[in-house]
């Protein structure tokens, strides 16, 4: 049963471009994301860097991240409901489509070769 | 038998002839124990001569020059050291090498070497560390034999794990009859360097000023034969300060030959090179492979021969990350054969740990085909040291080739070559237009991702890294310490092409190396005209920073940039995984991360901590727009002789 879980967490992971707009609170979502310390691998704004990937304005859609961070067998360990419900989940899912797009490298001259 | 204070002979004191005056009590100590507790207390039947009377009375004009008579041994000491060449010696002063610290700042008039201040043994090894990644050539740190070299040990471990060879002489006063009672006594021990025989290529404890001198080129020989590795000379205090006597007619001083790396056999190279150049994509993985800047060049000329991607794992700068062949860690998954050149961890460059698996253990899994070839080149196989691990686990290869890598690659590529039909070459021509594309493709990734967060406070490392490239860009520079926890940032977006552009890490990970390695190789670079940036981290400055204040004493320029994100990083997230896998909310007590992990509350405020040791600083720095400014003004301290450091508030990693 967890395999299936997990294949469909798999899936929606996947699922690239299939965002919505979440019913969570982005406000509340920023205070969930550094009490839970996901800030700890991904960075406060979500950016990632080589402990965890990039979070923010992510193409996950929010099922799939609720999912993955439920039942995650790869290098993040699991957090259950107990730890982070769906509903905190959906919160951080708002907190990190809320965060600034990046700008186009080609316009930040530090970035130019 | 208790010995009434002062009256026996005193070998620090007395000439070999004036002591025979002393034989009395020698011999009362060899009476039965009952006879010893009643025995009256024996006196010299007459006074000691003093040194005038000596002089007067044999002649010997050494006599009259100083307290013990002649030459003291620790002089023909320096004298050895300084046919060794030996720059400098970083350490922390102590009393039982107190007659060769004497000998060297005034018999030696503290050049080759030079004595510098270190405020912890660490912080002297740490610093040789650095230098040698620099210069090529191996510093010595005189510790206390037993407390010293207990601080220093952590150190010493880091070298070992990095190769870097370091040449430790433990001050240990021997005769238990002679030394003084009470501390000195505490700070001594039969065998000192047991404390680090584990992680030392080779230790020796010389008796006579000739073993010491036999021992010092052996030990600086042993060093600098790849792979390289510190050294442990414990010298007794008696030995330092006794004079030479009439021993010294017969002392000589060996000759240092500079050995020769050892090199793979020929028809192990030869197997390599036809299994290289039959492959259809080569991958070849260094870790510790270039040496020097000649390393490099080799690296390079193998590397577009094959068309082989390369990945330099970075504990030395082995390949211009500028090259269109130059890959990250994933380019092992589609690889038919893999050249591994000094790999620190050939397991861990083809095999995937996932720290998730079920009861708390993790999960292996192989990250490449399971018909790839491997090819290991590694001096590191000729060490037999078994307890501590740093040899990692044990992973089988096709072709396995115990010596030095660099040493090895002039053979290698000339196999390479006469195996190289025109129709392999044709296709490798082809190879390489597909790698110019995919190194393109990487660069773009690598810029985009740069760029979120950008202007996010605290200071994204990304943005923190970039402002620092673009103000050093342009000057022979150097980053001596610190890269993995900025999200390797500058070996993914600086340009490093040149062997000193980056030094590699530590070796054992012991925390504390970055702040004295920094200052060991910025004070190779100065002597080199070169500009020495350290990305520095909070936690290790904290274990000695006492190294800044020796970075201001001896006038070693050095732009420090703090990589402040008031944590223990590793430790927050290996914590907050352990409670998550127990399925429990994490202790936070206040602070943004679990108890005691956390470098916060108060916050430490590290420009003042450098100022107050001689440093200019500034601090701290939220605000991206600020840094860019706040760094040129450092560089123009640094660049005027003296270390600069900023305190910037960054994001984690």
């Amino acid at each position: 049963m967890k395999k299936l879980v997990l294949i469909a967490a798999g899936a929606a992971v996947l699922m690239l471009g299939a965002t919505a707009a979440s019913a969570g609170d982005a406000k509340k979502g920023s205070v969930t994301y550094r009490e839970k310390g996901c800030w700890q691998c991904h960075g406060y704004e979500g950016q990632g860097g080589v402990a965890g990937p990039r979070l923010a304005n992510t193409q996950l859609p929010e099922d799939g991240l609720i999912a993955f961070v439920h039942n995650t067998a790869g290098a993040m360990p699991p957090y259950s409901e107990k730890l982070i419900s769906d509903a905190q989940l959906s919160d951080i899912y708002a907190y990190l489509q809320s965060r600034p797009k990046p700008a186009d490298p080609k316009t930040i001259p530090l970035l130019q070769p | 038998m208790t010995e009434p204070k002062g009256s026996g002979p005193d070998r620090r004191r007395f000439l070999k002839g004036a002591a025979i005056a002393g034989a009395a009590p020698v011999i009362a100590a060899a009476a039965p124990a009952q006879a010893q507790v009643a025995a009256p207390r024996h006196m010299p039947s007459a006074l000691p001569p003093n040194m005038k009377t000596i002089a007067a009375e044999t002649g010997d004009v050494h006599a009259g020059e100083n307290r013990i008579g002649g030459k003291p041994g620790s002089d023909f000491m320096v004298d050895v050291l300084k046919t060794l060449d030996i720059k400098y010696a970083p350490s922390n002063c102590a009393s039982s090498f107190r007659a060769l610290h004497e000998s060297m700042i005034n018999y030696g008039e503290n050049k080759a070497p030079e004595y510098l201040n270190c405020m912890h043994e660490e912080s002297g090894v740490g610093m040789a560390h650095g230098y040698f990644k620099i210069t090529g050539k191996p510093l010595m740190t005189m510790v206390h034999g037993t407390v010293g070299l207990q601080h220093a040990s952590m150190g010493i471990y880091n070298a070992f794990c990095d190769r870097v060879p370091v040449i430790v002489i433990g001050g240990n006063d021997m005769d238990a009859a002679a030394r003084p009672p009470g501390v000195p006594t505490f700070h001594s021990a039969q065998d000192i360097n047991l404390i680090v025989r584990d992680y030392t290529k080779w230790d020796d404890t010389p008796t006579s000023l000739q073993a010491f001198a036999q021992s010092m080129v052996r030990g600086y020989k042993i060093a600098m034969t790849p792979p390289y590795g510190p050294v442990a000379i414990s010298l007794d205090a008696g030995l330092q300060q006794e004079p030479i006597g009439a021993r010294g007619a017969g002392l000589y001083i060996p000759k240092f030959n500079m050995p020769s790396p050892p090199a793979g056999e020929m028809g192990a190279v030869k197997e390599a090179a036809r299994l290289l150049v039959n492959a259809e994509n080569p991958v070849i993985v260094a870790d510790r492979a270039a040496r020097t800047a000649e390393g490099v060049g080799l690296l390079v000329q193998l590397a577009e021969l094959l068309q082989a991607s390369v990945v330099d794992q970075g504990n030395r700068m082995n390949f211009p990350n500028t090259h269109y062949l130059s890959r990250p860690a994933g380019a092992v998954a589609t690889a038919d054969v893999i050249l591994g050149l000094e790999l620190s961890d050939f397991w861990g460059t083809v095999n995937a740990y996932t720290d998730n698996g079920e009861h708390g253990i993790g999960v292996n899994s192989t990250k490449i085909k399971a018909t790839t070839k491997l090819i290991s080149i590694s001096a590191v196989e000729l060490i037999t040291k078994s307890n501590y691990q740093d040899f990692q686990r044990f992973q089988t290869v096709d072709v396995s080739m115990p010596a030095d890598a660099q040493a090895t690659l002039p053979a290698l590529i000339e196999a390479v070559k006469s195996a190289l039909t025109s129709e392999r070459r044709a296709q490798n021509d082809q190879r390489a237009e597909r790698a110019k594309k995919a190194y393109a493709d990487i660069r773009a990734r690598e810029t985009a991702a740069a760029a979120v967060a950008w202007d996010a406070s605290p200071i994204s490392t990304a943005r923190m890294c970039m402002e620092l490239y673009a103000q050093i860009k342009n000057e022979d520079w150097s980053l001596v310490a610190s890269e993995g926890n900025v999200s390797s940032w500058p070996t993914r977006l600086w340009k490093m092409e040149k062997h000193h552009h980056w030094l590699g890490r530590s070796g054992g990970y012991g925390v504390g190396y970055g702040a004295p390695a920094s200052v060991g190789a910025a004070l190779a670079n100065r002597d080199l005209g070169r500009f020495s940036v350290s990305i520095q981290s909070d936690g290790d400055l904290m274990f000695a920073p006492g190294v800044l204040w020796t970075a201001a004493k001896h006038k070693i320029p050095l732009l420090s940039i703090m990589h402040n994100n008031r944590a223990y990083h590793q430790e927050v997230m290996h914590v907050q995984r352990i409670a998550s896998f127990r399925n429990r909310p994490s202790n936070y007590g206040g602070d943004d991360g679990p108890v005691g992990t956390m470098i916060q509350n108060p916050d430490i405020e590290y420009h003042k901590l450098a100022e107050s040791m001689g440093w200019w600083a500034k601090g701290p720095i939220k605000d991206p727009a600020l840094l860019g400014p706040a760094i040129k003004e450092a560089m123009a301290v640094v660049k005027s002789g003296q270390p600069a450091l900023l305190n910037v508030w960054t994001q984690p990693r």
